[in-house]
């Protein structure tokens, strides 16, 4: 609504936000994993204030990608549910649960997170396929941060399953196997208002907002993957500033995993 | 003959909640031979003969004379449209919107523009659910400033009080000016951010906490506590 917009901008300008925070101050993360033991090979719940994000990994074997013969693959899909927030409706997905997913998994694929190369069961036949499913539970704005750490805690978290190759099934009891898991980046999304630059936002401030950049940071401070959102456009000064402010927060939030 | 259940309890669809034919049932509710059911799951209110279910929560269903603040979702030759929260577009007409003179062809964006809030006042719901707004009464207007936030429309009532008492304790305390429609929306303003966000958390507290007996105390002693 126009008029919390023109609130929050009035706020900005006092250096203050709607709920106290300063601008470069997270809401209170709280991460909890093996949320579902039996139903899932690994889980995590991953709150930030109110919102909360449900990640489950699930494993497959599957043939792999023709030009990719001897690598494992992995999988994103997210969803939002009803349930989250009065602005989700069900059916397939919309471009909102779609960007989501892809944000996560560009910053899982484009690190090469997870060493596909080790998910090999048979050359040119056989792979491990990782599935990732993330559910908001609740939106209260914020979702991408949410959903990512719940991505990449659930990874943590995931003990791999064994595969009998001569019954060709899977034997699905728990191995003490975890995924072979590199260099995990983390992902920051930093929200542009006026000529404020906020992190985690809230659902407020989210529809007040300009344009948003979520940069995946990895250990080193290297970026490898961003993604633009909100119908504002960022000069390149400003993409480099909300880049510095990323890995600033990134070093924060990996202490917390 | 008599109540089955007490006064504030809460009750499920298909309770009964009285036999006999002493007592009348209101809002939902509803006789069945003997007995008075529950349709909604909530609070039982008794007054007097009458027994109500206070829902627990829900979406707002507009009633005539109720005040409540939309957002001009289109403007057309000679009505506004306004999202009041219901499941359909509320009406509010030229007649209805302003007492000046408009000429004919005149751009109406300059009275109400599109996402422009209002306070406004039902006063037609029909059988086809048009329903016709006013601006013409005691303190109908654009809002301007200020901020909005939302709260369950059936604990509306609970906020303001009886005859206002929990609304005016938190205007005193916060030094704000606060609008509370029937359909959950509330208009807060204040100099203060700090005194804003106090009177947004008195707000949502009594949300939270309205099937509790003895509110208006507590939540006195909170803004109290929270101003020292």
């Amino acid at each position: 609504m126009n008029i919390n917009k023109e609130y929050i901008e009035s706020l900005l300008i006092k250096n203050t936000r709607l709920d106290n925070r300063k601008f470069k101050e997270y809401r209170k993360i709280t991460i909890e994993t093996d949320v579902s033991p039996k139903s899932a090979l690994g889980s995590a719940r991953v709150k930030i204030g109110d919102t909360e994000v449900i990640a489950g990994i699930k494993m497959d074997v599957g043939e792999p990608y023709p030009d990719t013969p001897d690598e494992g693959a992995m999988i994103v899909n997210a969803e939002l549910l009803p349930l989250a927030s009065p602005k989700f409706e069900g059916g397939p997905p919309g471009v909102n649960a779609i960007e989501l997913s892809r944000i996560v998994d560009r910053a899982i694929r484009e690190s090469k997170a997870i060493d596909t190369k080790k998910l090999c069961i048979k050359k040119g036949e056989k792979v491990w396929i990782v599935f990732i499913d993330i559910y908001p539970i609740n939106d209260s704005g914020n979702l991408f941060d949410a959903a990512y750490l719940a991505a990449i805690a659930a990874l943590k978290n995931t003990k791999m399953v064994k595969y009998d190759a001569k019954t060709e099934k899977i034997v699905y009891e728990k191995t003490n196997k975890s995924l072979p898991l590199l260099n995990l980046p983390i992902e920051c999304t930093i929200v542009k208002i006026n000529d404020a630059f906020l992190v985690d936002p809230n659902y407020e401030e989210e529809e007040a907002m300009d344009a948003r950049l979520t940069v995946a940071v990895l250990e080193d401070d290297s970026i490898c993957a961003m993604q633009k959102g909100g119908d504002q456009p960022l000069s390149i000064e400003e993409v480099l500033k909300m880049i510095d402010l990323a890995i600033e927060k990134a070093k924060d939030i990996r202490k917390k995993l | 003959m008599t109540l089955v259940v007490k006064d504030k309890s809460i009750v499920v669809p298909g309770e009964i909640l009285a036999q006999g034919m002493d007592h009348v049932p209101a809002q939902g509710t509803f006789r069945e031979n003997e007995n008075i059911i529950a349709s909604q799951i909530g609070l039982v209110n008794i007054n007097g003969r009458l027994i109500k279910v206070i829902a627990l929560s829900g979406r707002y269903i507009p009633k005539v004379g109720d005040m409540v603040i939309g957002r001009i979702t289109h403007i057309s030759f000679s009505n506004w449209a306004v999202d009041i929260g219901y499941a359909y577009e509320a009406n509010l007409s030229l007649k209805e919107a302003t007492s000046d003179f408009i000429a004919r062809g005149a751009d109406l964006s300059q009275y109400y523009d599109y996402g422009d809030l209002v306070t406004t006042k039902v006063i037609g719901v029909n059988k086809q659910k048009a329903i016709d707004l006013t601006m013409k009464g005691p303190g109908l207007r654009k809002l301007k400033g200020g901020r909005i936030i939302q709260v369950t429309p059936s604990k509306v009532p609970r906020i303001i009080g009886k005859q206002g008492s929990m609304i005016s304790i938190v205007k005193e305390a916060t030094n704000c000016k606060i609008t509370v429609g029937q359909n959950g929306l509330v208009w807060i303003q204040g100099e203060e951010p700090e005194k804003v966000r106090l009177a947004e958390k008195a707000i949502h507290k009594i949300d939270q906490e309205a099937h509790k007996e003895g509110l208006t105390d507590e939540i006195s002693k909170f803004l109290k506590e929270k101003l020292k």
